[in-house]
């Protein structure tokens, strides 16, 4: 478990960076949570690892006009710490599951997008708030939804040559209320099926808008506006959500959790995270 | 402020070996240098379950730079014997597979280069080429006449197939009120040590011949010395293994050590150079050991009051690809209690160890036990139902209640009060509670499930039970095995500081911190005075073929060897103390507070008396060794070899575990979350409470992995589908939250010097089947049977979507 030979650069400016990726055969390097192990274990062989995290602008973490926008080198853990993460309340209470406390003490925001895991968390609250990632490469800088920056298990519309700068998630906005829920084998491994909900009431505390992301469930996080789903089955959802499983839930399965427990997980989870996003709407509503 | 008051606050650590391991001063195999110019290993694997190697091509990855040596097949066959096993079995085992590779992860050749990635550069280029035969991974497939056979010489895949019968077995069958049979499958799982296997090994060429200087951190049974000897071709003599004295954890797993410590001599013969190789957590998952999987039929013959009256049992062990010694001892460890704490007189065994394309199995905590028990347990709990009895009344009826109380297959339970520890345990557990929370959770439709486990736990191995596996007309005269003897030695130095050299090779369970105290307290002196040396080297340290740390036998055989060396100690002291105290006879001497005194209250210090032996030996009566130094050995005579008709008392002593565990399942998510656990345990006499709550905490653990979190598993193809922690699932803190009392009884063993008995393994053989039994008792009402773990929300899926369509 010693990873094959690979030369390893730091630089200090964006620019740099580009030009190391240039070529196709680096690897960007921020966390290493998961790249690590991947090297270590020879799956992967970059030529050159290009450490991003002595770039000063890959380092800022803050709100912006756009919302909480979040930098590639920035760790999960500090996002977990950061006041101003509050006014995205999914990532709150997202992060807890991301790993182990110990694994966000390096692991990256941007580097759980970039990894790609159709089980990760933060890829599925991307995209479940519409997220913005951005990315800079050889033809300039660009900016993608983060349904559209995922493009399939551990594949994202980034090319070899490129580095994503940063991850700007909407903050909240009146008569929101969130959910979130994951079951795993244990706490801190990925999720066998996990659902991420935002419900938006109006006045009257009808439903408006309601979208609902799962994820390991497929080969990447599935995103769904359930507005009239959760209009007409308020009551009781489980019908309407177990149906949903049907038409998400389509990965293979493994020794921890079948195609079909999957589905009785998502399910569950849906049902429960749209009626507990739906009340806290509600609550929030009437405390405001 | 508040950094000041933490920075200031003593931490008093509850062992002596705690406050050098949390500050980094362990001093493990990886950590010690002990040969300059020691190169490093490593080794290449089999990437297929079973294949003939066509050819293993050495030449590209002997060709790269800053590589010394590699070996392979070839080097092998050439130069090493098959390990002697425990059988007669056609199953020649080499560190390496020569003809063939047996299951994935298999050594094939081994690089030394400069460094380890270096090594592992070179060990790419290595070329097997494989002709690849079909597969066979389950004990019970292995048994089908059209199973792939792994050694063609022994013409089937059985290692050992051995039937005994004790007492009416056939009557009592017959006139049972009810016969009830279950089918279980207890799964494959292991202990996964913090450190991985660690070997250095250095080939001497001298003028008596070869020999070979090796490191490892193997705890024993030290009977595999003269077992790798036998490989190497050389006399045990000329082998001379080193052990740290910190080991990071093993339970068992790193006894199966021995062939990579072959396997790096041979590469150092080649290299020219000491070698060293450190096993990675890959090798570790795919290649060095766990516990054997076992498929099993259990009946009993059960009165119209409950009583059983006699059992018959069918054990298969999947011991892996080899009859790795010391299996096939799985089947054995628990032969003289493999009617666990009930009277049942009538016995028939049938026990088979079957190889299958996968990792070598052997000790791992609980060794057998967990095994034994999940069919006996399980099988408790069917009786229960079958007569209409409660759980727990059922076992109740059917305790052993005299002792010693002798097994129908020969073993001796030296001392118990199994109705009082259950007593305790249904109290302590407060199972009214439980059985309203069960009561409440049905009428709202959940599940909850309280789940019973009695288990006897054996310590201090008899290797006798070894032979069983070899029929009693073929074993030869005069070549009987038996007994678990350990040896300690002691030194009083001038200035009267004691010194207890152990040789016990502890992997982190405060041998030293124990033996301290026993040594302490037997010769009246306060901590301060005595110290530990935790060294083995078989040059020096005394050892037998029994010496190790495995089946718990610290506790009633190392600290009783140190109570023997304590009183010759003390004896001398005391004779030389009578010089000191004028017309004083030293057997009315007692040895107290660091003091030797007389009945009449005077009294000199033990270190001026130890001073004595040193400085005027001259004044010691004659008689009187002017010696304070004592090897001492226990070696109780109750463990004898096997008896022709095939009993035998497998271990010294026997504990006791009563178990209950409570568990409520999500009836939408199906996961399981552990309620409350009460656990009481019987070790005879409380050496340490804090070590020994430590080794039911962990043991407990332990069974929690297997019972819901870990299992090797395959895919039909025979490649592992569980060899990394990303699939290998060990349960953490997080996981091991629930509530948790545990209580002792105490009945002393007659046996042992102190009355101490093991304690390192009981809830690991425990737990596995209560949490079993729990989960049945929640899904009974929906006609869910339970017979093999791990038990987890896909498993409750499949089993009740299997009876939805049913």
């Amino acid at each position: 478990m010693k990873a094959a030979p690979f030369a390893y650069v730091r630089p200090g400016r964006l620019d740099d960076v580009l030009g190391e990726l240039a070529g196709g055969d680096g690897k960007v390097l921020a966390g290493g949570q998961s790249l690590v192990p991947v090297l270590a274990m020879r799956l992967g062989r970059p030529g050159t690892l290009v450490d991003i995290t002595a770039v000063p602008e890959l380092a800022s973490v803050g709100p912006d006009q756009h919302g909480y926008r979040i930098g590639a080198a920035v760790r999960q853990r500090a996002v977990e710490h950061d006041p101003a993460a509050r006014a995205v309340p999914l990532i709150g209470m997202a992060m807890p599951f991301v790993g182990h406390r110990e694994l966000r003490s390096r692991g990256t925001v941007c580097g759980s997008l970039a990894h790609a895991d159709p089980a990760a968390e933060l890829p599925a609250v991307a995209c479940c708030l519409q997220a913005t990632v951005e990315l800079a490469g050889p033809a300039g800088r660009r900016r993608l939804p983060a349904e559209e920056f995922v493009t399939g298990a551990m594949t994202t519309a980034a090319c070899p040559e490129d580095v994503v700068v940063a991850v700007t998630f909407p903050h909240a906005r009146p008569g929101e209320g969130y959910g979130f829920a994951e079951i795993a084998r244990r706490h801190g491994d990925f999720a066998l099926a996990g659902v991420v909900t935002r419900v938006r009431v109006g006045a009257d505390g009808g439903v408006t808008e309601a979208r609902l992301t799962g994820f390991g469930i497929s080969d990447r996080a599935v995103t769904r506006d359930v507005t009239s789903l959760l209009a007409e089955h308020e009551d009781d959802l489980r019908p309407a959500t177990a149906a949903l499983a049907e038409d998400v839930v389509d990965t293979g399965g493994d020794t921890h959790g079948s195609t079909g427990y999957r589905r009785r997980l998502f399910g569950v989870l849906a049902a429960r995270e749209l009626s507990r996003a739906l009340q806290r709407a509600r609550d929030r509503k009437e405390g405001s | 402020m508040s950094d000041v008051v933490e920075a200031t606050r003593t931490w008093v650590p509850s062992r002596d070996e705690d406050a050098a391991l949390v500050t980094g001063r362990g001093a493990f195999l990886d950590d010690l240098d002990p040969l300059p110019g020691t190169l490093v290993a490593t080794v290449v694997r089999s990437t297929r379950p079973h294949a003939r190697l066509r050819s293993v091509d050495l030449s590209r990855a002997r060709a790269h730079p800053g590589v010394a040596a590699v070996i392979g097949p070839e080097e092998v066959r050439a130069a090493l014997r098959p390990f002697p096993l425990s059988t007669g079995a056609v199953m020649p085992y080499l560190p390496t597979g020569v003809d063939k590779v047996r299951f994935v992860g298999e050594p094939i050749a081994v690089v030394v280069a400069s460094d380890r990635y270096v090594a592992e550069d070179a060990a790419e280029l290595v070329a097997v080429e494989y002709e690849e035969l079909g597969a066979v991974t389950a004990a019970r497939a292995a048994l089908e006449p059209d199973a792939p056979l792994l050694h063609e010489d022994a013409g089937s895949n059985v290692a050992t197939d051995r039937t005994f019968s004790f007492g009416p077995v056939e009557e009592r069958f017959r006139d049972a009120a009810h016969v009830v049979t279950g089918r279980y499958d207890f799964p494959r799982y292991s202990s996964v040590p913090m450190e991985c296997y660690s070997v250095i090994a250095q080939w001497l060429e001298g003028d008596g011949g070869p020999s070979v200087e090796c490191w490892a951190n193997f705890h024993g049974p030290f009977s595999m010395v003269p077992v790798m000897a036998g490989a190497l071709g050389i006399p045990t003599s000329r082998v001379r293994l080193h052990v740290p004295a910190d080991i990071g954890g093993s339970f068992g797993i790193k006894a199966g050590i021995y062939p990579y410590v072959v396997l790096m001599a041979l590469a150092s013969k080649h290299a020219g150079t000491p070698v060293r190789w450190a096993e990675d957590r890959v090798e570790h998952l795919m290649a060095s050991s766990t516990g054997a999987d076992r498929a099993m039929t259990f009946s009993a013959a059960v009165d119209a009051d409950g009583t059983v009256t006699a059992l018959r049992t069918d054990l298969i062990d999947n011991v892996g690809a080899y009859l790795r010694p010391p299996e096939p001892s799985t089947l054995y460890r628990c032969y003289g209690n493999i009617t666990g704490p009930y009277r049942i007189d009538a016995v028939e065994i049938r026990a088979r160890a079957v190889v299958t394309n996968t990792m070598p199995t052997g000790l791992n905590r609980g060794f057998g036990g967990q095994q034994l028990y999940f069919g006996l347990e399980r099988l408790m709990d069917a009786v229960a139902a079958a007569t209409g009895l409660d759980v727990v009344e059922v076992r109740r009826r059917n305790l052993v209640s005299a002792f010693p109380h002798e097994t129908a297959t020969g073993g001796v339970y030296d001392s118990g009060d199994y109705a009082a520890a259950l007593d305790l345990v249904v109290k302590n557990a407060d199972l009214a509670e439980l059985e309203r929370r069960r009561e409440a959770a049905r009428a709202a439709g959940a599940f909850y499930g309280i789940g019973t486990a009695l288990v006897v736990d054996p310590s201090g191995t008899n290797i006798g039970y070894v032979g069983l596996a070899t029929p009693a007309e073929e074993r030869k005269p005069g070549r009987d095995k038996s007994g678990s003897t350990e040896h300690v030695r002691m030194s009083v130095d001038l200035q009267g500081i004691v010194t207890v050299l152990l040789g016990s090779v502890p992997q982190g369970q405060g041998h030293a911190t124990v033996a301290r105290k026993v040594a302490a307290q037997r010769l009246g002196l306060p901590l301060e005075q005595v110290r530990v040396v935790v060294d083995m080297d078989t040059a020096t340290t005394p050892w037998t073929v029994t010496s190790g740390s495995y089946s718990s036998r610290f506790a009633p055989l190392v600290t009783s060897a140190v109570v023997a060396a304590a009183d010759t100690i003390a004896a001398t002291v005391k004779a030389a103390g009578a010089t000191l105290l004028e017309g004083a006879d030293p057997g009315e001497l007692t040895l107290l507070d660091g003091k030797v005194v007389h009945p009449d209250g005077r009294a000199v210090a033990f270190r001026h008396a130890a001073g004595v032996v040193h400085w005027d030996p001259a004044s010691l009566p004659d008689g009187v060794p002017a010696r304070l130094y004592a090897e001492a050995e226990f070696s109780p005579r109750e463990t004898r070899a096997a008896t022709a008709d095939d009993r035998i008392n497998s271990s010294l002593c026997y504990g006791f575990v009563a178990e209950i565990v409570a568990v409520r399942i999500d009836p939408d998510t199906l996961e399981i979350t552990v309620d409350r656990v009460s656990s009481v345990h019987d070790a005879g006499t409380v050496l340490d409470q804090t070590l020994l709550d430590g080794q039911v905490y962990g043991a407990l653990v332990h069974g929690l992995g297997g019972a819901a979190y870990e299992e090797f598993t395959h895919a039909d193809s025979g490649q592992p589908t569980a060899a990394t922690f990303l699939d290998y699932l060990c349960p953490t803190s997080a996981e091991a939250g629930f509530d948790l009392r545990t209580d002792h009884v105490v009945t002393p063993s007659p046996l042992t010097p102190l009355g101490a008995k093991g304690c390192g393994e009981g809830s690991s053989m425990s737990f596995p089947v209560a949490y079993a039994n729990a989960v049945a008792d929640a899904l009974a009402p929906h006609g869910i049977e339970i017979t093999r773990l791990p038990l987890h929300g896909e498993v409750l899926h499949r089993l009740l979507t299997e009876k939805e369509n049913s």
